[in-house]
């Protein structure tokens, strides 16, 4: 159970990112997040795992008050959350291995990790994380040397590797064309539905928000302007959260 | 038409502006022409025509092979002046070899043909008068080139000298040289060569050890890395704290054991045998102490592996002082010994002599500087617990309280670190009143500290990184604008004249240049990665380890090439400042005016630093 009270973040220079923006997500959901560019989803999203400090409000992760959490617990936090990235954020010079192992970071031993060592069950774990994102044979390549599907797929793996409770998707297709995108999205409905990861994710085309998605919150410059089912959204809630001059195109 | 005129009157004021900015630069130049000296008239003193003449063409003879000669000397005995009456007889000249044809007398001044027959072809040398009667006398008086033409034989107008009339015979003497055998290397060129070889290795460690320091400054020195290090003020007092009374308990501690391993017992054998236990039983602690992944372990169990990690660093300096002071003792039995009845040392044992030195010389340099090393570890940890410790306070304490134990520590903090710097400025100025160097500063420090606690948020954090950061930067720059030539002429007085303090200095001037470089590479790197490692719960080392060094290593690799490059090119002439190197024989021999001497050392560094430049940017065009 995820919980935003009054979430409020004011940029350094005065630009106000998101205002006073409340919402639950029920354990084992997949929220889709919508908006224009601008409109505050990364925010948002950077919020929940702190990775941008809020300015004032609350985050609640099953009863544990993230906001306040010091730097130890936040780390503890954070490693039962995953992230995907919009740009997959992958170390380019290092193999796709090592990229996927650096989601268990949180978890083993500090010492071993600074020399490179993981464990064998930690290295099992990766090459099974890759083989089901069906890029198991991609382990000893370097990272750069993959598409850009490929490496989407690495950072769901690496994600998996936290065992996560929750994984927090930043547009995880706004890089890549529409086939690749359903692939994408088809691993993490895979984990929503069959880990019962929940599911955070900020999304452009509407088609993948009614593909996937159980519930929709929208954002337009910073504040919640809409919560529902992706079916609740016609032409006036569309406009309300697009603008005006918007035109539906998928 | 009012367009126009609008138009103009800018124009006009624009083209008096240009002529005044014209005039002022000429100005400008015309000033520094007269601060500079320039001057022409002296270099056309027919003085300064001969000895730049010879500068160059000596220049242009870079001194590097060298024959062996084959000397012919020939005497022509003749009289100054001519005797009164007969002239008395004087010997046949053996005319089977070199001869000289040359009057028997000559009046003063007068000059006169010399003529020489059968000497070796192409053969040059001097002729000369010798004011003796006998013909073995060593000197040459007003000697002047002769050259042999290539039958063996040469005419020269002599003339006499004025001042040297004698009863007795004297000689005219032709000694020419000619050059014979294969071209041998000079003394020069072998000179040449070990210092250029001394200058390639000096650059080389230099770098080495240049690059080991600056690479983990540069994290410090770089913006994107220390914006988010921010603590709060409890944390902070407590670690400035924690830095002094760590490194006086290191200090301590190290010294301890250093006491304790130089106990002898059992010799050489009982201290292998305790390297190699100990080293197993550090091995074993440190395993299981810190390698096991147990979340939350009972509070007994977390006191004995503390326990064991101490018990563990204690192990391990008190091994490291046995080993290094085995490594001296290696090193020294394995270098020449020097011999009682002489003060030289004998003949080095073998080509590998340098190995035995280099295993004394890192052990000796281990040895001396554990302390300092054990010192500053301990300080550190002791720093990062006391700041742990102040972390936890902070976030458990409710604001009211907090404030007080904030100004008190802080209050503390800061005295101490005051009076610190202020016994650092006493041991420099020497100024030996307590006054001014404890109480004084002790009192502005901690009032300093109190009005910080009292004017921030007792629960705010504070951008310690930051502060850090412009600490760092502030030193890398004045660092870096004392250029290593200058720095040399320090380190020659802690090291003496050589290659070792022209290798400090250069060392110095490279932590500080590449640690800036370096740290702009961290400061270019992509920010995505590290949010990605940091979203998955790494602590902030392990950020750095997987998301920073591998996106920084090859532009590391290739500033360190650079940096070789430069290094090597700085070391030629750091010798001017005593700092080993060609530069030292090179700025001797121009003083010497020995110029086609000097040529050669100018010649070897012109191929070393280019040959330098190719090879770096070759290998870094393969790293990038």
């Amino acid at each position: 159970m995820l919980q935003i009270k009054n979430l409020t973040k004011v940029y350094e220079g005065g630009v106000q990112a998101l205002k006073d923006v409340s919402f639950e997500v029920p354990k084992g959901q997949f929220l889709a997040v919508i908006g224009l560019s601008g409109s505050g989803k990364s925010t948002l999203l950077r919020c929940i795992n702190r990775l941008i400090e809020p300015t004032s409000g609350q985050v609640l992760w099953n009863g544990i008050d993230v906001t306040a959490a010091s730097p130890e617990e936040l780390r503890r936090i954070r490693r039962k959350i995953g992230m995907v990235f919009q740009n997959f954020n992958l170390v380019h010079r290092s193999k796709v291995l090592t990229n996927v192992l650096a989601g268990r970071l949180g978890y083993v031993s500090p010492a071993w990790s600074l020399i490179n060592h993981f464990s064998r069950e930690d290295v099992e774990k990766a090459n099974k994380q890759l083989a089901r994102v069906e890029i198991g044979d991609k382990g000893g390549y370097r990272a750069d040397e993959l598409s850009g599907g490929q490496q989407q797929r690495v950072g769901i793996a690496r994600a998996m590797m936290q065992d996560p409770e929750m994984i927090l998707a930043d547009e995880p297709v706004a890089s890549l064309d529409p086939v690749l995108a359903h692939s994408i999205m088809k691993y993490l409905e895979q984990i929503n539905k069959e880990d019962g990861v929940t599911v955070l994710c900020s999304l452009h085309f509407l088609d993948l928000v009614h593909k996937y998605a159980d519930r929709v919150v929208a954002l337009n410059e910073g504040r919640l302007v809409f919560e529902g089912l992706p079916s609740a959204i016609d032409d006036k809630k569309f406009k309300e959260i697009y603008g005006r001059d918007a035109e539906r195109v998928g | 038409m009012n367009q126009r005129k609008k138009n103009n009157k800018p124009s006009l004021w624009k083209s008096i502006r240009t002529g005044l900015y014209f005039a002022l630069a000429l100005g400008f130049i015309a000033y520094a022409f007269q601060v500079t000296d320039i001057d022409l008239t002296e270099f056309r003193k027919p003085t300064r025509v001969t000895s730049w003449t010879r500068a160059l063409r000596a220049l242009a003879k870079p001194e590097i092979f060298e024959y062996e000669k084959a000397e012919t000397i020939v005497n022509a005995p003749i009289y100054l002046p001519c005797p009164e009456g007969v002239t008395p007889g004087l010997a046949e000249q053996d005319t089977s070899g070199p001869y000289l044809v040359v009057p028997t007398c000559g009046a003063l001044g007068e000059t006169i043909t010399v003529e020489g027959f059968n000497f070796p072809p192409g053969a040059v040398g001097p002729i000369g008068w010798v004011p003796s009667s006998d013909p073995a006398y060593d000197l040459l008086l007003r000697p002047e080139d002769v050259k042999v033409d290539s039958d063996g034989h040469f005419s020269y107008e002599f003339t006499l000298p004025d001042d040297r009339q004698s009863e007795d015979v004297q000689y005219i003497r032709v000694i020419v040289r000619k050059n014979v055998g294969a071209p041998v290397w000079s003394e020069n060129a072998k000179l040449t060569w070990d210092k250029i070889i001394e200058t390639i290795f000096m650059a080389f460690l230099a770098t080495l050890l240049g690059t080991i320091l600056s690479f983990p400054i540069s994290f410090l020195a770089a913006r994107n890395l220390m914006v988010n290090v921010k603590s709060p003020l409890t944390s902070l007092a407590l670690s400035i704290i924690g830095w002094p009374v760590g490194i006086f308990a290191g200090g301590l501690l190290a010294r301890w054991m250093m006491n304790l391993s130089s106990i002898e017992f059992g010799g050489v054998w009982m201290d292998i045998a305790s390297v190699v236990v100990g080293s197993s039983v550090v091995y074993f602690l440190l395993r299981w102490a810190l390698l096991s992944a147990e979340e939350n372990p009972a509070l007994f169990k977390r006191l004995l592996r503390i326990g064991a990690l101490l018990l563990a660093a204690l192990l391990l300096v008190f091994i490291m002082y046995d080993f290094t002071s085995l490594g001296i003792q290696l090193g020294q039995s394995l270098m020449p010994k020097p011999d009682p009845l002489s003060d030289a040392l004998q003949p080095e044992t073998g080509p590998f002599t340098f190995l035995a030195n280099f295993i004394y010389q890192v052990s000796d340099i281990t040895h001396t500087i554990m302390i300092v090393a054990v010192a500053l570890v301990v300080g550190g940890v002791a720093s990062s617990l006391l700041g742990r410790i102040g972390q936890r306070t902070n976030e458990s304490l409710s604001p009211a309280p907090l404030r007080i134990i904030n100004a008190l520590l802080a209050g503390v903090a800061f005295a101490v670190l005051f009076m610190l710097i202020g016994a650092g400025i006493d041991w420099l100025y020497q100024i030996g009143n307590k006054m001014y160097i404890y109480i004084i500063p002790g009192a502005v420090g901690g009032a300093l500290g109190i009005l910080i606690a009292l004017f921030t948020k007792p629960k705010s954090s504070l951008p310690v990184g930051l502060v850090v950061y412009f600490i760092m930067r502030s030193i890398l720059n004045i660092v870096r604008s004392v250029e290593a030539v200058i720095m040399a002429i320090v380190f020659v007085i802690f090291v003496g004249i050589g290659p070792f303090a022209g290798m400090m200095a250069l060392g110095l001037h490279t932590v500080a240049s590449l640690a800036k470089l370096y740290s702009e590479q961290v400061e270019s790197i992509l920010p995505g990665p590290l949010e990605a490692i940091e979203a998955t719960g790494a602590s902030r080392l392990q950020t750095i380890v997987y998301g920073v060094i591998p996106q920084i290593i090859p532009p590391y690799i290739s500033y360190t090439m650079y940096r070789w490059d430069i290094n090597v090119r700085m070391s030629t002439i750091i010798g001017i400042t005593g700092g080993g190197g060609i530069g030292f024989l090179l700025v001797q021999n121009i003083n010497l005016l020995n110029y086609s001497a000097a040529s050669t050392q100018m010649l070897a560094i012109a191929i070393v630093v280019a040959s330098m430049d190719y090879i770096s940017s070759k290998l870094r065009e393969k790293t990038v």
